[in-house]
C-alpha cells in the first residue's frame, strides 16, 4: 500500500465522523493560530518601536553626565552635571563628527489663549535641525542671532502645535512657557511615533534662553549645565574610534581619571530596545506553543480512542493481508491529515487575527503585526511533528494488534 | 497435490501456569478443488485449527504447507502476505468495514496486495455473487444475505489457493444460507474453487464432499 492509497482512506475515516475531527482539530488550530497571531504581534511592535527610535537619526552619539557623588551617596545617572557648553564646542573639533547640538531638556506648562499643556521643553543650538535630522514645516528654525540673543522664540512640536492652536495659524503668534512670553518661529514636521519616544510633543527654545529666562524651570536652575550633547558622525562603523576620542578629549578638559560622563549609540540604544521586544516576542510565542503541544494530546487522544474503536476494522484488515507498516501508515497518515488540516486552518486564523489587530488602535500606539514566515514556516513544521509524535504510539498500537483477538472484539 | 498438509500439529496455549493443549498432534492433507467441512463440538479445537489453517496463528509444534509453502517460522508480516494471496475468509459475522461501499470492500485485498485493475476485478467478483446492481450500497444498507455475499466476493477476489469460511450461515435465515451454500458449491463445482467450511451444523456440513470430525484436539474421523 501506497502512501497515496492511506492518504485516501485517512481521509475517508476522517469524513465519517466530521464533529470529532473537526474538534480535534480545534486543539492544533488554536494552538498554531495563536503562535502566528502572537509572534505577529510582538514583530508589529518590534517595528514600531525600531521604526521610532531610528527617525531620531542613526548616525548618534549620546553624551550624558555621570552621576554625582557627594560624600559618597551616588546619585542617578546624569545627576553629575559635569557637561558644558564649552565641552560640545570641544567636541566640534573631532575628525569625523559632522554636527554637536548640546541640549538641555525639561518639561513645563505652555499656555497660548484658553489652551494649554504639558510639553518636554529643549533647549539645544541650530545645530540641532542637521543632528537630528528634524526639520521645520512652517517658519524658520532658531538660528545662531537667537542663540547669542537669547531670543524668546520656540519652535512647536506638531502635536503641541495642534493643541495650543487647534483653529489658527501657530507663525508668530505668542505663547507663555513658564510664564514667560514666547514668540512662535517655526512648527516642526511631524516625525510620528508615541510615548517618551515622540518627537512631536516637544518645544524647542534656543539653548541660552532656557538657561537663563527658564532658570526656574525645573533642572535648569542655577546651571549651565547640558543634560546631553547629541553627536552626528559621519560614518557609523567609526563610532567606537570616536567614542575614545570623545572619552580623552572630556577627561582631560574635566581633569579626571575616571569617567563622570557616558557615550552611547544609536545603536546601542537599538539593540537594547530590540533585546526588549525579542524576548516579548520569545514569551508570547512560548505562550502559543504550550497550546499547540496540548492540541497534539488531544490528537494522541483521540487517536487512541480511534484506535479502540476501531480494533475490529484492523483486525478484518490485517486477516485480508494488511501488514504491520500498512496499519501503522494509516493510523499515522490519519494523524498527520488531522495536524496539517488543522495547521493550515490555524495559519489562515492566526493571519486574519493578525490583520484585525492591525486595525485597532490600543490608546495612541498603532502596532501593525507583522506576519513572520519563520513564524509561518515553524508552525506548519511543529503541527507536522505533531502529529507524527502523537501519531506514533495510537499507531504503533494499532499495527500491534494480533489479528485473531481484533476479530474477535466486540 | 494436497493444497493443504498438516502433519502432527500442536497447540498449546500457556494459561498463568497450567498449560492446555488444545491441538494434540492433529494430521490431514485437503487435496485442490476439495469442499470439506470441518466440525466439531465446542471446545474440540475446531477453532484453533481454524485459525491456523487461516494462518492467523501459528502452531507450538508440527508441520503445516499450504499450497506448498512451509508456513512455519514465518512472522507477522509474512503471514499477512499469504492470507493476502492464499486464502480467502468468511466469516460468521461477515467482518465487513463500516460505512465502506461493496465495491471498496472488495478492492481492499487487492490495496495490500498492490494489484492493477482493482475497479474491474472487484466488479466481476460482485457480479459472480449476484451482487452487481448494489456495487455502492454500504452494510447497513444490505441484508444479510447480501452483506455475507460482499465478503465471499471479497474472499474470492484475489484468486486465493482456499476459501476457508467459518460458520458461513451462523448468523442468517434458512433461505439466505442456503443461497449463500449455493454460491460455495457453484464456486467449487465450475471454478475448482478449494472450499473449507467450518460448521457445527451437520446440515451446512452435508454440502461438503468429505468431513472431517475433530474432537479433544484431535482428529476422530474423516469422511
Amino acid at each position: 500500500m501506497n502512501i497515496f492509497e492511506s492518504f485516501r482512506i485517512a481521509l475517508q475515516n476522517l469524513s465519517a465522523n466530521k464533529l470529532r475531527s473537526g474538534l480535534t482539530m480545534l486543539g492544533v488550530i488554536i494552538g498554531v493560530g495563536a503562535v502566528i497571531a502572537l509572534v505577529s504581534i510582538g514583530r508589529g511592535a518590534q517595528e514600531a518601536i525600531t521604526s521610532q527610535i531610528q527617525s531620531v537619526g542613526t548616525n548618534l552619539l549620546y553624551v550624558r553626565p555621570g552621576s554625582s557623588n557627594e560624600g559618597g551617596v551616588r546619585g542617578q545617572e546624569g545627576s553629575a552635571g559635569t557637561l558644558t557648553l564649552e565641552d560640545a564646542q570641544a567636541l566640534d573639533q573631532v575628525p569625523g563628527i559632522v554636527g554637536v547640538a548640546p541640549e538641555i531638556d525639561s518639561f513645563a506648562q505652555m499656555v497660548a489663549g484658553g489652551n494649554n499643556t504639558n510639553a518636554r521643553l529643549v533647549g539645544t543650538t541650530p545645530a540641532f535641525q542637521t543632528v537630528r535630522d528634524f526639520a521645520p514645516a512652517a517658519g524658520e528654525f532658531i538660528n545662531d542671532s537667537n542663540v547669542s540673543a537669547r531670543s524668546t522664540v520656540a519652535c512647536l512640536g506638531s502635536s503641541v502645535a495642534a493643541q495650543l492652536f487647534p483653529d489658527s495659524d501657530p507663525l508668530g503668534q505668542s505663547i507663555r512657557i513658564n510664564n514667560v512670553p514666547f514668540r512662535v518661529q517655526c512648527v516642526m514636521e511631524s516625525k510620528g511615533g508615541t510615548g517618551f519616544l515622540s518627537q512631536d510633543t516637544q518645544v524647542i527654545v534656543p539653548l541660552t534662553t532656557a538657561q537663563t529666562r527658564l532658570a526656574n524651570a525645573g533642572r535648569f536652575r542655577g546651571s549651565s549645565n547640558i543634560n546631553v550633547i547629541n553627536l552626528k558622525i559621519a560614518d557609523l562603523s567609526q563610532s567606537d574610534a570616536i567614542t575614545q576620542q570623545v572619552g580623552e578629549i572630556l577627561r582631560e578638559r574635566h581633569r579626571v581619571v575616571e569617567d563622570d560622563f557616558t557615550v552611547q549609540s544609536q545603536e546601542d540604544v537599538l539593540s537594547a530596545a530590540t533585546a526588549v521586544t525579542d524576548t516579548l516576542t520569545l514569551f508570547l510565542g512560548g505562550v502559543a506553543a504550550i497550546s499547540l503541544i496540548v492540541g497534539g494530546i488531544g490528537i494522541m487522544n483521540i487517536m487512541l480512542v480511534s484506535v479502540t474503536e476501531r480494533t475490529r476494522e484492523i483486525g478484518i484488515r490485517k486477516a485480508v493481508g494488511a501488514k504491520r507498516r500498512d496499519i501503522l501508515l494509516q493510523f499515522l497518515t490519519e494523524a498527520t491529515v488531522l495536524s496539517v488540516l488543522g495547521g493550515i486552518i490555524g495559519i489562515l486564523l492566526g493571519w486574519g487575527i493578525s490583520a484585525l489587530m492591525g486595525s485597532f488602535r490600543f490608546g495612541n500606539t498603532a502596532v501593525t503585526p507583522v506576519v513572520d514566515l519563520t513564524a509561518v514556516l515553524l508552525a506548519v513544521i511543529f503541527s507536522v511533528a505533531v502529529g507524527l509524535f502523537f501519531g506514533i504510539y495510537p499507531a504503533a498500537r494499532a499495527s500491534a494488534l494480533r489479528p485473531i483477538e481484533a476479530l474477535r472484539y466486540e | 497435490m494436497a493444497v493443504i498438509d498438516i502433519e502432527n500439529i500442536q497447540k498449546i496455549y500457556q494459561m498463568g501456569e497450567t498449560q492446555v493443549a488444545a491441538l494434540r498432534g492433529v494430521s490431514l492433507q485437503i487435496e485442490k478443488g476439495e469442499m470439506v467441512a470441518i466440525m466439531g463440538p465446542s471446545g474440540s479445537g475446531k477453532s484453533t485449527l481454524m485459525n491456523i489453517i487461516g494462518c492467523l496463528d501459528q502452531p507450538t509444534a508440527g508441520i503445516y504447507r499450504l499450497d506448498g509453502v512451509d508456513v512455519h517460522k514465518l512472522d507477522d508480516d509474512q503471514l499477512a502476505e499469504i492470507r493476502n494471496k492464499k486464502i480467502g475468509f468468511v466469516f460468521q459475522s461477515f467482518n465487513l468495514l463500516p460505512r465502506t461501499a461493496a465495491l471498496a470492500q472488495v478492492e481492499l485485498p487487492m490495496v495490500y496486495a498492490g494489484a492493477p485493475d482493482r475497479r474491474k476485478r472487484a466488479l466481476e467478483a460482485l457480479t459472480q455473487v449476484g451482487l452487481g446492481e448494489r456495487v455502492h450500497h454500504r452494510p447497513n444498507e444490505l441484508s444479510g444475505g447480501q452483506q455475507q455475499r460482499v465478503a465471499i466476493a471479497r474472499a474470492l477476489v484475489n484468486n486465493p489457493a482456499i476459501i476457508l469460511a467459518d460458520e458461513p450461515t451462523g448468523n442468517l435465515d434458512s433461505v439466505a444460507g442456503e443461497e449463500i451454500m449455493n454460491i460455495f458449491k457453484r464456486l467449487n463445482r465450475e471454478q475448482g474453487m478449494t472450499v473449507i467450511l467450518v460448521t457445527h451444523d451437520p446440515d451446512v456440513a452435508a454440502n461438503a464432499q468429505r468431513i472431517i470430525h475433530v474432537k479433544d484436539g484431535q482428529v476422530a474421523s474423516s469422511k
